[in-house]
């Protein structure tokens, strides 16, 4: 972490894909190995950059789906209609080179000094920096009590779900699925409402601070309904990925 | 095309003043709102990126890269960081 301290230029680097790791049909985690990396905090991204042999360039960012600590890896969802998204999750192979350049950001950031419970909210690929925080919480012995509730389209959609079912202790994972249940399914089975919010989130007076990242219209939602439930906004930190978000 | 928010310019706001700004308050010219970089409303339709207050609407910020230099204009900002 002092190494993100430091001012430094953000340059263009390049990065060598390590091991890819099918999450769902549709979302894979790519683990790279990039030489002279600064350490990251949980919570930030980095940028992607693919180069058309014609010159054409497209960037992306991409959350670290890493801890602190661990080798930098990312978890991309494809989006068919995506310019980098389906190069990443169906054409990258192990030992290609990929430009990048980070870690960048240094609001949607969790320091494990922070004693405070945690509110974690996820919509789709929403989770991969949240499962930074989770495995930095559990690397580093946090005590922190936290509730993740996650919002997926299916259970088959449902990103890192045997790590997710793993977690220890002191975590309490809810999911909604939006679209489609599995059979004698006894969880949410909606979008995450106000009312779920009020069932789930730790309330206002435990002083929690809350994370939530998705979709626009998610966290719109997720974010409203924390302060209606009296957070203060400066405690509930966003991260929106826009409608489509190649993120 | 849906709005994005400030997280996703973290490296673009690195390049332009060295440093990480998404942390950083800002405050709207026009209403006095002040918040984090990072809830501010993001678009970038290609072209560059317009950055608006998340309480009037108002542009604060515009960034438009071309051959390697970026444009900055700050004009609706009162205060940055």
């Amino acid at each position: 972490m002092a190494g993100t301290a430091v001012r430094r230029r953000l340059t263009w680097q390049l990065g060598t894909v390590g091991s890819l790791t099918d999450e769902t049909a549709m979302v894979r985690t790519i683990a790279l190995d990039v030489p002279g990396w600064p350490g990251h905090r949980a919570g930030q991204h980095l940028d992607v950059r693919l180069t058309a042999e014609d010159g054409y360039r497209a960037e992306r960012s991409y959350s670290i789906a890493s801890a602190p600590g661990e080798p930098v890896a990312i978890t991309v969802e494809r989006l068919d209609d995506g310019e980098v998204s389906p190069y990443l999750t169906k054409e990258l192979m192990a030992t290609d080179e990929l430009e990048l350049r980070g870690p960048i950001g240094g609001y949607f950031v969790w320091d494990p000094t922070d004693c405070r419970p945690l509110m974690l909210l996820a919509g789709g690929s929403g989770i991969v920096p949240l499962r930074a925080i989770l495995r930095h919480r559990e690397r580093t012995g946090s005590a922190v009590p936290v509730r993740l509730l996650y919002s997926s389209r299916s259970w088959e959609d449902v990103i890192y779900r045997d790590e997710l079912d793993a977690l220890g202790d002191g975590v309490q994972v809810i999911h909604a699925l939006t679209r489609r249940q599995p059979p004698g399914w006894t969880g949410y089975a909606r979008r995450v409402d106000a009312q779920m919010l009020t069932e789930v989130a730790w309330p206002a007076d435990q002083a929690p601070l809350a994370y939530a990242c998705g979709p626009t219209s998610f966290v719109e939602t997720v974010a409203g309904g924390l302060v209606g439930l009296g957070y203060p906004p400066q405690r509930v930190k966003t991260e929106r990925f826009g409608a489509t978000g190649d993120r | 095309m849906e709005a994005l928010d400030g997280n996703a310019i973290g490296g673009l706001l690195i390049d332009v003043f060295g440093t990480e700004m998404t942390a950083e308050r800002s405050t709207c010219a026009t209403c006095g709102a002040s918040r984090p970089v990072a809830e501010l409303v993001v678009y970038r339709p290609g072209l560059g990126t317009v950055v608006r207050c998340r309480t009037c609407g108002s542009v604060l910020m515009v960034f438009a890269q071309f051959r390697g230099i970026t444009c900055v204009d700050l004009h609706g900002l009162a205060a940055l960081g």
